[in-house]
């Protein structure tokens, strides 16, 4: 389910690194309890990002939701498909639904994140708690 | 929704619960020099009859008799005894906002209507319905612009009303946009060459009004490509609705921010009015205000819903498009019901009537010696003319034969005092402004 070269945080985003940029997106189960996405915002190409800060909001039918950048460095790009086909998010959350591309300005920042072992299980806990 | 006083036990059950001894502590972040001592300086309570009596007697101060050429963003039209009848009506006059779509189809789908007018008279593709003025919305369009380009700087005619700019000024203020004013040309348009002088680069939107200030309409396509050759939007005002009856839609306008008050809404004392603000379907995300949206039931049946509440305070919080979170629906409902009620083709003889008479009555006075037109662009049902002495003077004159003549525009424009503002609507008699025309001559032939 949650691919094992991304990383995960707490707040259900992932982020995957290669060569110094890390893609970034939300997770499925962040998908599923969001429920059909209506409307993403993204930041601007050069806008520089600090973990733990806004990238922008997620809007579904339910929910207005912040999503915020598990890692710090600069938006080298942002996923413009996402404008006309929000759905993607939903579909495709851990591909095409990829919300922005960051030139990581601290790469050691992705060590504290969980791998997909602990975030697998940090969902199982999470699910156990709705339904009890 | 009940109004009901809470209880001293209540009130310490509140507190306690939030650990607060006293309701003054929840003040403390108030520097002390503004917090209120004593009771307000306000007249004391009234009964029924007194109250009655108060009212007749300030309706009695209401003079009589007096024709007005005064325009210049609020004007004098006729109104259908219609569209009164119509919003008095209960279900509309007493109604709340319509959160609830089950219960407010009608008051939803009026709203509905509402935004679809405005979208045709504009060009424009979506309309909020609606904002508390024409000065409130422009404001609104420029805050919208800003967090569109996120730039900071406006670039604002001063042919746009004075009052709007003084609107703008006091928003912009403490939100750290800077506002430069461009200057006009002899037509009474915006100065295109110093337009073009201006740098663009912090620049998120180009601010015009058409008809402007001085009745003179303004170039709005030719005006976009420049803002857009910029990177920045264009903003246009439009104080005189009815204009929009025979004026080319401002459909290259990024965001149209419009007083409608022509449409069914006497004058009054100023106030209040009805604002709109119309712009591109990309950009819905950052119109502030009310929203009415189609939808379909689970039977397919069409209904309507307040839509994209999302940009709205009551959701967002500080992050909403705006912090004004209430409108003029009322008098959105009466602008709706008067362009119903005018038609495509009734509004269109309306404007032609205001353009026919404002260009005899611009006629007439300018065979008066001494007396010409200020500016030489296209104008609508406002004129400018310069006289041969200052305005006030000739108005103070005017005032004796129980007309309130041309507004003296030099209080807004220092170096323009012998320039007054002249407007006629559908509502003025042919015999009034040769009435005006023959007073004024005379004014001008008595000597100081």
């Amino acid at each position: 389910m949650y691919p094992a070269d991304f990383r995960y945080s707490k707040d259900h985003e992932w982020v995957k690194i290669e060569a110094g940029i890390g893609t970034i997106g939300i997770t499925d189960y962040a998908q599923s309890e969001l429920g059909d996405v209506v409307f993403v915002e993204v930041p601007k190409v050069g806008t520089h990002l600090k973990a733990g800060q806004t990238i922008g909001t997620i809007e579904s039918v339910k929910a207005v939701s912040e999503v915020y950048s598990p890692v710090s460095g600069e938006v080298t790009a942002v996923n413009d498909a996402l404008a006309s086909a929000p759905e993607k998010i939903n579909q495709e959350p851990h591909a095409g639904g990829w919300l922005i591309k960051l030139k990581l300005s601290n790469p050691g920042e992705a060590s504290a994140l969980m791998d997909s072992a602990a975030y697998t299980a940090y969902v199982a806990e999470k699910s156990k708690e709705h339904s009890a | 929704m009940r109004y009901l006083p809470k209880s001293p036990s209540e009130r310490r059950e509140m507190l306690d619960a939030i650990g607060v001894a006293t309701v003054d502590e929840l003040f403390q972040t108030i520097p002390e020099k503004f917090r209120l001592r004593g009771p307000l300086n306000l007249p004391g309570p009234l009964s029924e009859p007194e109250i009655i009596d108060y009212f007749k007697a300030r309706a009695a101060e209401n003079s009589s008799g007096y024709t007005s050429f005064l325009g210049a963003g609020i004007y004098s039209h006729l109104r259908s005894v219609v569209t009164d009848a119509l919003i008095q009506r209960g279900e509309f006059l007493t109604s709340y906002t319509p959160y609830q779509a089950e219960i407010s189809q009608g008051t939803l789908e009026a709203i509905f209507e509402f935004q679809t007018l405005i979208c045709q008279l504009t060009g424009q593709e979506v309309a909020n319905a609606s904002m508390y003025d024409g000065s409130t919305a422009l404001t609104e369009a420029v805050l919208m612009a800003e967090r569109l380009t996120s730039r900071h700087a406006i670039l604002i005619a001063r042919t746009v009303h004075p009052e709007y700019r003084q609107v703008l000024q006091t928003y912009a203020r403490h939100l750290g946009i800077t506002i430069r004013e461009i200057g006009f040309s002899s037509t009474g348009q915006i100065d295109r060459a110093a337009l073009a002088q201006e740098s663009f680069a912090d620049v998120a939107a180009v601010v015009v009004q058409s008809p402007n200030f001085f009745g003179v309409t303004e170039e709005i396509s030719q005006l976009a490509e420049v803002a857009h050759a910029g990177g920045a939007l264009l903003v246009d005002g439009i104080t005189e609705a009815v204009s929009l009856g025979i004026v080319k839609p401002p459909a290259e306008a990024d965001i149209v921010a419009m007083e409608c008050q022509s449409f069914g809404v006497a004058p009054s004392y100023g106030g209040p009015h009805v604002g709109v603000i119309a712009t591109r379907d990309k950009f819905v995300r950052q119109l502030p205000g009310r929203l009415a949206g189609q939808a379909f039931d689970a039977e397919g049946r069409r209904g309507f819903v307040l839509t994209l509440a999302t940009r709205e305070q009551h959701i967002r919080r500080e992050k909403a498009t705006s912090n004004i979170c209430t409108n003029e629906a009322l008098f959105a409902l009466a602008a709706t019901i008067h362009m119903t009620l005018l038609g495509k083709q009734g509004l269109r003889e309306l404007a032609e009537q205001n353009l026919a008479k404002a260009r005899f009555a611009r006629a007439e006075l300018e065979k008066i010696p001494g007396v010409r037109r200020a500016f030489s662009g296209p104008t609508f049902n406002e004129f400018v003319l310069e006289f041969p002495r200052s305005v006030k003077m000739i108005n103070a004159a005017l005032l004796r034969d129980k007309i309130i003549g041309p507004l003296a525009i030099g209080t807004a424009y220092p170096d323009q005092t012998k320039r007054g503002l002249v407007c006629v609507t559908e509502t003025m008699p042919r015999a009034e402004i040769e009435r005006l025309a023959s007073c004024i001559k005379h004014i001008l032939e008595t000597p100081i």
